[in-house]
């Protein structure tokens, strides 16, 4: 049997990873939740964010924390873009279309990747890589606890930009109630492309935080994608909330299942639960019955 | 609506290449375009008259392909046999998905979402279960006899691929006429006013899932026979499902030749964008996704569509004109 410290040590980590995840469906479910469309191209902006935050490290020598200052705002002008004038105006409002249109869109930029730089697993060696922080019974890595904190920050700023400022005003009248929206003369396809953008800069600041101790490569960001798919389901459709404690929750049982039943068979516990959510709780833990 | 005739005219044109040309690239193009339409097919009868998309294709065409390896590999049974026994385990697992997601009624992107994540487990699965050779995959023996279905021309290996999209494309003709079909159809329109009407929906979107299922796999079940390996990536990877939605999507979802156009289209797109810009991984993925954009954006009902819908917007125009002028 394991000692209580192994699984304390196994459930800090997987709360620490669990947080990253939980901003990629931070992304997801904001999207989600405002668009109503479920954005396939998600992990693929994701790989190309690591990609970014990994060239910038090698070719600029940018600490990764210091390019999610640049890459969540390009990322963002990506997403703005990517809404606005593609998947926008191709789907002519068609859900079915939607679907295909991102899915289209995945596919092009992640093999877009695969072209340009081969299928090659890339990491970066930063100083502080190893470093980690002693809590007396266990210890912790220093950039994940540095990533959980800044999930936390990012979520907060999300939430104060929701609530405080006029554009998450306008975001909220689009999420609620669009033909109304519209006729109060809010710009809906611009509220959708600026979620859309915010989206995409979650995924941006992910990547960064992510990538001093992960690796890259073109098809990574679909192993995440399809976690945060688990998560967003998980904790409600649109909720970020749900998507925060969902986050955590899978973080944990992906570490959990890992150190039960070793690493390939804990990814299909991941798999299990979002299957058995999806058929038992289509609305998740936290959503509303639509 | 289409007929019988156009089919046979089809199937009949196609059958005569071979005696036109013997060149294997050629005809090895054919029966990887064929390959493709046949598992566009099975899209097409839950995608395209059901309207039931499902993102996940590969568990079926995986399914089958394993079923047909493992049974004559482990125990050296009949590659015939092996083939009717990887269709219908497709339409097993295609009827186990079924059961369990229109029961409690996921549709739209719950339903693309679920697919794709069974289709996910079954490849993880596959790369580390014994029985399918883990990530190293299975190998058939080479046996060059009609008895083992394998060919040693490629003619014979093309009328078989041949025969089989024949049988799909009646089975989507078949569909269009029937009742069952009408059904479908309606659920794809309205599922809720199908339901007031009396339609049984969960039922109707069972078979049609089983059906194609059960051709989707059959697509699997030739892959084996006709390249004699298959691994977890290619049975179950992305792919397949990718390329299974793409052809009738393109080629016009819901029509009983949008499968077979599409394939052809995006065959030589892919083969296209080799030429010009070498083979690259990656390459005719691009090509394909791009395409797949495009089509939705300025044809959204597929290209069989395209003159239909063009002729009725010129005819249109011209009447505003008219009256205007």
């Amino acid at each position: 049997m394991f000692s209580p410290l192994i699984l304390i040590t196994a459930i800090l980590n997987g709360l620490l990873t669990g947080a990253v995840y939980a901003l990629v469906a931070l992304g997801l479910t904001l999207i989600y939740g405002v668009l109503h469309i479920i954005n396939f191209a998600h992990g693929a902006l994701l790989s190309m964010a690591l990609f970014g935050a990994f060239f910038a490290f090698r070719l600029l020598g940018l600490d990764p924390y210091l390019a999610a200052l640049f890459l969540a705002p390009a990322l963002f002008a990506f997403g703005y873009a990517l809404q606005r004038f593609i998947i926008g105006p191709a789907s002519h409002g068609d859900d079915r279309n939607i679907l295909l249109v991102t899915l289209g869109v995945s596919v092009v930029i992640e093999n877009v990747l695969l072209y340009a730089f081969r299928a090659d697993t890339r990491t970066i060696d930063v100083p502080y890589a190893f470093q980690t922080l002693d809590l007396g019974f266990t210890f912790l890595p220093i950039p994940r606890v540095i990533g959980f904190g800044a999930v936390l920050a990012v979520a907060v700023a999300l939430w104060a930009l929701m609530t405080w400022t006029d554009l998450g005003k306008a975001i909220r009248a689009v999420a609620k109630e669009k033909l109304g929206a519209e006729l109060v003369g809010i710009d809906v396809s611009h509220v959708y492309a600026v979620t859309f953008g915010l989206g995409t800069a979650c995924v941006a600041i992910a990547a960064c935080l992510l990538i001093p101790t992960y690796y890259v490569n073109p098809t990574v960001g679909e192993a995440f994608v399809l976690i945060a798919f688990t998560i967003v389901v998980l904790g409600g459709m649109g909720s970020v909330p749900g998507a925060l404690i969902g986050g955590l929750l899978i973080g944990v049982v992906e570490s959990l299942s890992g150190l039960f039943l070793g690493e390939s068979l804990g990814q299909i516990g991941i798999f299990l639960i979002f299957i058995v959510v999806l058929l038992v709780r289509p609305t998740g833990l936290f959503g509303v019955k639509a | 609506m289409t007929g019988v005739r156009p089919i046979l005219a089809v199937v009949i044109a196609l059958a005569a290449v071979p005696l036109i040309t013997d060149s294997n690239t050629v005809l090895n193009f054919l029966v990887v375009t064929l390959l493709i339409a046949l598992a566009g097919q099975g899209w097409n009868v839950l995608g395209g008259y059901g309207g039931q998309y499902s993102f996940g294709h590969a568990a079926f065409f995986g399914t089958g392909a394993y079923v047909t390896a493992i049974l004559q590999v482990r125990y050296n049974a009949n590659a015939w046999v092996g083939f009717a026994a990887g269709i219908a385990g497709g339409a097993a697992v295609g009827a186990f998905i079924g059961v369990l997601t229109f029961r409690v009624g996921l549709r739209g992107s719950y339903f693309a979402l679920v697919t794709l994540a069974f289709a996910e487990v079954l490849r993880i699965i596959a790369s580390v279960a014994p029985i399918t050779g883990g990530g190293v995959g299975i190998l058939v023996k080479l046996d060059l006899r009609a008895a083992a279905l394998q060919f040693e021309s490629r003619a014979m290996f093309y009328w078989f691929i041949l025969a089989l999209v024949a049988v799909a494309l009646m089975i989507a003709h078949a569909i269009e006429r029937s009742r069952f079909g009408t059904w479908l159809i309606a659920v794809r329109e309205n599922e809720d006013a199908a339901k007031a009407l009396g339609v049984n929906v969960p039922r109707v979107k069972l078979g049609a899932m089983v059906l194609s299922a059960a051709i989707t796999a059959a697509a699997g079940c030739f892959y084996v026979q006709y390249f004699l390996f298959i691994d977890s990536g290619i049975a179950y990877g992305t792919r397949l499902s990718i390329e299974a939605l793409l052809t009738p999507i393109i080629g016009g979802a819901g029509t009983v030749f949008g499968p077979l156009l599409g394939a052809l289209v995006v065959q030589a797109l892919g083969e296209g964008a080799k030429l010009i810009a070498g083979d690259a991984p990656g390459l005719n993925l691009i090509v394909y996704g791009a395409v797949l954009v495009l089509v939705i954006a300025f044809a959204p009902r597929g290209l069989v569509r395209l003159v239909d819908d063009a002729n009725r917007w010129l005819s249109r125009s011209a009447k505003l004109e008219s009256a205007h002028g």
